[in-house]
């Protein structure tokens, strides 16, 4: 017999063709958006954090604002796609480890306050103000940073959206990646170009981490892959990917050189980030649209068992 | 991931839950008019669906009971009906209650799942965590909303609404543990009739949501009903997740020193 990949479609039945499963009712633009704008802000606190350590001034200001900038605007989305946005604060009224969405609520917390402080030291009435506290500020913030990068991915993968849950041992190398990335992006278009160097490297880093990790995605889950692959979803995630080569590319060779270049290539790794948060997040909610998706693995999975058992 | 397998409920309260036993349902919609003339739910719309007699569609945030209708031709011309009454399952391992971050949902002294609707705060999280596709935000309003088992009914010791409209009593509602074992011997008096097709669905504690409060005698595969084949609860994976995004974690700031060690004082 031949080696199946996917679970033909005409042996899955279901109710006149409806889907099984209620699709996120999250708004893209908010949630998708967020998922690409709090990477920005965690790869942006970790890159300040390096450019503070290893004497970048320039960098570490610009990477300090754009990840408060990006922080802000994730909490403006987060808050507006709330079903009663007036109740926002009910996120704090518990923590509930078996809720990502919980964890990541004081997560946020606990990554907002210090990037708070070290991003204020960058304008001239904060710096009188923070003083000496900028740079703990900026390291606490940087600590947290990790977890802002990757519990997004816990968050969409802890659902029954098939396409999302069959890919939860990737979706965070692939989060972090396209966070680093985006960062790296940004911090070239907004650094001077005697301080690229660093951003150029985890530019290659992030894009690599996140290029390989979608690729093991795509090859791995068979026919759950399939909605990372067509319709809209599978467009932008094409062209992430593309940007996201090229933008490394432009990087390596002209970044450190050219400021032309360098704004070049970090808008396509920006770009690039936002694409592929966008996509994955269209793939998700296509593959709980069609019925296929849920019940064809599961059927396959009771076949299997029934199978073995007889 | 909610707390205690199997053990959700005290010694002097019984998981109470349903037993809807689809072979005697007749399609009279009895429960979907009960359960929302008691509970107050929102008109839902005048849909005409052209599927069968079903012009309700799914269970939604304005729709806790749900009446299927499928038309089966056999042999001969004939068709076969099967109807069913569909409601949330209020499972043992509840995605929805684990995923919920405010606290909103919670489980009952009677081993339900109900929202308290003055925390819900609309983030949405509970709607694709359901494998069942039951919980639902109500767009207008934006909390969600689905079945509370008739929280307010059974604590006074009253049948939820659709078991006590239902004319043929394919909906009864009871202790989970006599209801099982009342659905074990349906199941076998129907074989023994001849009807082999009949079997249980959401009955077993070793299942991917750890048994339903609410379960099924179905006359053909769950997925013919709408019903997902194999639901697992996302969250049985949760750590699983967690371990991944430390890994995840751990290479981020690796690459980060990576990208600030390489070539000291090169810029």
């Amino acid at each position: 017999m031949k080696e199946r990949a996917m679970v033909p479609r005409a042996e899955f039945s279901s109710y006149y063709g409806r889907p099984v499963l209620k699709k996120p009712v999250w708004a893209e633009l908010d949630i998708a958006g967020y998922l690409f704008t709090g990477g920005i802000a965690a790869g942006s606190a970790l890159l300040a954090a390096g450019a503070d350590l290893s004497g970048r001034p320039s960098m570490r200001r610009s990477a300090r604002l754009t990840s408060m900038a990006a922080l802000g605007v994730s909490g403006a989305a987060l808050v507006h796609d709330l079903g009663k946005p007036e109740r926002f604060v009910n996120m704090l009224r518990v923590f509930k480890p078996t809720s990502p969405m919980s964890v990541g609520s004081w997560l946020l917390s606990a990554f907002a306050a210090p990037l708070g402080v070290a991003a204020a030291s960058e304008l001239p009435v904060g710096r009188r103000l923070v003083g000496r506290l900028a740079r703990p500020a900026g390291l606490a913030a940087a600590a947290v940073a990790p977890g802002i990068a990757t519990y997004t991915a816990v968050l969409i993968c802890d659902t029954s959206v098939p396409s999302w849950h069959a890919a939860y041992p990737e979706m965070p190398f692939v989060f972090a990646g396209s966070a680093l990335a985006g960062s790296a992006g940004l911090s070239l278009v907004l650094s001077p170009v005697a301080e690229n160097a660093p951003a150029v490297r985890l530019a290659v880093l992030g894009a690599a981490m996140e290029l390989a990790a979608s690729h093991r995605i795509e090859s791995r889950l068979g026919l759950l892959a399939e909605p990372y692959a067509e319709g809209k979803a599978g467009a932008k995630l094409r062209a992430g990917k593309a940007l996201t080569l090229a933008g490394t590319l432009t990087a390596v060779a002209l970044g450190r050189r050219s400021k032309v270049a360098a704004v070049a290539a970090g808008g396509m790794l920006a770009a690039a980030s936002a694409l592929t948060r966008f996509g994955i997040f269209e793939a998700g909610v296509a593959s709980a649209e069609d019925p296929v998706y849920t019940v064809a693995p599961q059927r396959e999975r009771v076949e299997k068992v029934s199978a073995a058992g007889s | 991931m909610t707390p205690a397998t199997g053990h959700i409920v005290s010694d002097h309260q019984p998981r109470m839950g349903f037993f809807t036993d689809t072979s005697v349902c007749i399609g009279c919609k009895a429960c979907e008019v009960a359960c929302k003339e008691w509970n107050h739910v929102p008109d839902d719309g005048y849909a005409f669906l052209g599927q069968s007699y079903d012009n309700t569609g799914e269970l939604s945030a304005d729709t806790w009971r749900h009446v299927a209708f499928i038309e089966q031709p056999r042999e001969g011309g004939d068709i076969r009906w099967l109807m069913s009454s569909d409601v949330c399952k209020h499972c043992t391992h509840a995605g929805c209650l684990d995923v919920c971050p405010t606290g909103s949902l919670f489980r009952t002294e009677f081993g339900t799942v109900v929202v308290q609707e003055d925390i819900c705060n609309g983030c949405g999280y509970c709607v694709p965590a359901c494998p069942y596709g039951v919980i639902d935000q109500r767009k207008d309003d934006g909390r969600v909303w689905k079945c509370t088992l008739c929280y307010d009914r059974i604590g006074e010791g009253l049948q939820p609404a659709c078991a006590k409209a239902c004319p043929t009593e394919s909906i009864q509602y009871g202790p989970l543990e006599d209801l099982r074992e009342r659905a074990r011997g349906r199941v076998e008096d129907l074989v023994a009739a001849g009807v082999t097709e009949a079997r249980l669905y959401g009955d077993d504690p070793a299942d991917g949501v750890g048994g339903t409060g609410a379960f099924f005698l179905l006359l053909d595969e769950p997925e013919v009903y709408g019903l997902p084949p194999d639901p697992v609860v996302p969250t049985r994976d949760l750590a699983a997740m967690w371990r991944q995004a430390a890994l995840a974690a751990g290479t981020f700031v690796a690459l980060g020193v990576a990208a600030f060690a390489g070539r000291r004082g090169a810029r």
